[in-house]
């Protein structure tokens, strides 16, 4: 029986030759991680270019002024989105004048006044990271459930002797539950505009014998106004995009007319897609009309996204911030 | 006028009174501004005040459930949450046919089918939203993020339902030839097409771990004579778990309650199976699909609206987590992002 350590093996490799083994590992390593981690960020891009060349491929060809100008005829097989465009932006102002100033308000207290550790803060601050994770489709149902049968059904029973007017799905209804939803998004948007404003800008207002109120009127908030539009703009992207929270308060399949008030119904493009994708009884007939909706939809959403991109990037330049 | 702002400290309390400046005589603020600021607080409020009202208002249409005769008579908890044996079936089942002649309410297919779509939709998030958030973070050049890091949070704008449309005209038939799926619609592309929503999430939250790292974390690394690779594995990436698991968490949020995607592209089909190629039907495209067809405050609604209250809680419960996980983090990492 022979001792290990006599036993013959392989020489011993030179101290350069270890070296050399080790960088060679060293640099399959970072190739291997660089290269999978570039994948992942190619193939995600690819991904958003597909869908893009897809859809605008697809869809710039049956795109054109009636397209935007006209009703939809024969059974939603030919004809454009007008009702739908106005139907989405009366509902997205509606929605912006709604929640958008409750939006600013809520941030503007978080910011400039709330002390950071109360636990009417802490609660907000929860409230607020929460309501940004609640699904779309309980805010249909929140819609439904309060908006809809409980506000409306109350104002019918007040105003109009229980008469169905305001107690049913509404371009109202929509508006406000949308208002809620896209409110965390306002919230976020302006706090971090707030943040951005110079300390000693509030500091010389102040110096200057303004009371707290007036340099948050006049001095924070107008430095902060950029930040407030790109949450503003966020937040009608986001409300022109949803569907399922407009399902059961609002939204129609097809109306003949425009909207006539507040508490008719309403068509969208959003909706709109989702109706001529499923509920088409001739799915190839309306092809070139669902490419060319959700052509108008990207093309809305994308241009308003990259609006609130070049706004942020110009307000966190000017701050000097590093995000 | 403001006597009571003027009050001088006692001479004798304090020697070097005689040295301060004369105090500054500011007319106090005029009253209306207590009164908007007190309104900014009430408003500010009104978050909360809606999260109390989403819950209480959804869970106010399903407690009848609990109390009511008539829809018990129709659907218990139990008949929900339990397989039953219903006539013409062999063994006990839980079947979900809200509209037959004996509706049936049981919940399971409808949890298994949101567990197969978020399975599939997370197992191709994390990785890839992960990963490309290392590579943003770590690899790109400067001027390379600078065009790769909005475009993927361009991807978050897509509308869902561009998404669902997408995945029903175009995936649905890709992916039907590439795996000879039976039927089209299933959980794969469900879940893949509902992946494209979650991974900016992931991504946006990833990326901000990353470079929250501090430094000098990655200095001592490489100080040490580790190379890059083992840096990224063993230093970058323990030191971002936190927020790579908040991203996470808010990216499962997602999945979970995301249902136009779903509604459009899951074929929608009640089954209960273990085969991911099958059609599911997930909680969330079940209320939007049955919602509008149904009757006020019969037994149907009420059990839609006690599947919002479950998708909510649920919900909530992990972006609380979550959400404590990012301000932990944050904190931890003295706020550097």
């Amino acid at each position: 029986m022979t001792v290990a350590g006599s036993a013959p093996r392989a020489p011993r490799r030179t101290s350069a030759q270890r070296v050399l083994v080790r960088t060679m590992s060293n640099r399959l390593g970072d190739a291997a991680m660089a290269l999978s981690s570039g994948f992942a960020a190619l193939v995600v891009l690819a991904i958003l270019l597909l869908i893009l060349f897809d859809v605008v491929r697809n869809g710039v060809s049956h795109l054109s002024i009636t397209f935007l100008t006209e009703a939809p005829k024969e059974g939603m097989t030919a004809g454009g989105i007008f009702p739908a465009i106005v139907g989405m932006v009366e509902m997205v102002l509606l929605m912006t004048v709604a929640g958008v100033p409750v939006g600013v308000a809520t941030a503007v207290y978080l910011h400039e006044y709330a002390p950071a550790e109360a636990r009417l803060t802490r609660l907000i601050r929860i409230a607020v990271a929460n309501l940004a994770g609640v699904p779309s489709i309980v805010f249909g149902l929140f819609g439904l459930g309060f908006f809809v049968q409980f506000v409306g059904a109350g104002i019918d029973k007040v105003f109009f002797h229980g008469d169905k007017v305001y107690g049913q799905p509404a371009l109202i209804w929509a508006a406000l539950t949308m208002a809620v939803l896209t409110l965390p998004v306002v919230i976020v948007a302006t706090e971090e505009a707030l943040r951005a404003v110079p300390r000693e800008l509030r500091e010389a207002s102040l110096a200057l014998g303004a009371t707290k109120f007036q340099t948050v009127m006049h001095v924070v908030v107008p430095q902060a106004s950029a930040g407030i539009l790109t949450g503003m703009i966020l937040a009608v992207s986001r409300g022109a995009g949803e569907v399922a929270p407009i399902l059961f308060t609002g939204a129609a399949y097809f109306l003949p007319h425009l909207p006539k008030g507040l508490s008719s119904q309403f068509m969208t493009p959003s909706y709109h897609v989702y109706v001529l994708a499923t509920q088409s009884p001739d799915v190839d007939a309306t092809k070139p009309i669902l490419y060319s909706t959700v052509l108008v939809l990207l093309a809305l959403t994308f241009i308003l996204n990259i609006a609130a991109i070049v706004v942020r990037a110009r307000v966190r330049r000017q701050s000097g911030l590093q995000h | 006028m403001p006597a009571e702002r003027r009050k001088p400290t006692s001479s004798t309390t304090s020697r070097f009174a005689a040295a301060r400046p004369p105090r500054l005589e500011l007319a106090p603020a005029p009253k209306w501004h207590a009164i908007v600021e007190w309104g900014l607080r009430v408003l500010a409020a009104s978050a909360v005040l809606a999260i109390a009202l989403i819950l209480i208002f959804i869970a106010k249409e399903a407690a009848p459930l609990f109390y009511s005769g008539a829809i018990r008579h129709e659907v218990t908890l139990a008949k929900m949450w339990f397989s039953q044996l219903w006539p013409g079936y062999d063994e006990a089942a839980s079947v979900w046919q809200p509209v037959s002649e004996i509706p049936k309410f049981g919940v399971w297919p409808l949890i298994i089918g949101t567990l197969k779509v978020t399975i599939v939709s997370m197992a191709v998030a994390v990785p890839f939203g992960v990963g490309s958030a290392l590579y943003v973070s770590q690899y790109a050049k400067p001027r390379t993020r600078e065009i790769v890091k909005p475009l993927i949070e361009l991807l978050a704008g897509i509308p869902s339902v561009v998404l669902g449309f997408f995945a029903l005209i175009v995936m649905a038939t890709w992916f039907q030839s590439w795996f000879g799926f039976e039927s089209r619609l299933n959980a794969v592309v469900s879940g893949v097409a509902l992946s494209i929503a979650v991974i900016p999430v992931i991504f946006t939250l990833s990326e901000e771990a990353f470079r929250a790292v501090p430094r000098s974390y990655v200095e001592a690394s490489t100080a040490l004579g580790a190379a890059r690779w083992q840096t990224i594995l063993r230093v970058l990436l323990p030191a971002a778990s936190p927020g790579i698991a908040a991203g996470v968490a808010l990216g499962l949020g997602r999945a979970i309650g995301e249902t136009m995607i779903v509604l459009m592209a899951s074929g929608n089909a009640a089954i209960v199976s273990a085969n991911f190629a099958d059609s599911v039907r997930t909680i969330s495209a079940t209320i939007a699909a049955e919602l509008a067809e149904v009757v006020f405050g019969e037994a149907h609604y009420t059990v839609l609206f006690f599947l919002g209250t479950l998708l909510f809680l649920a919900t909530f419960a992990i972006n609380t987590v979550g959400d404590w996980t990012i301000r932990r983090m944050k904190a931890k990492l003295g706020g550097a992002s």
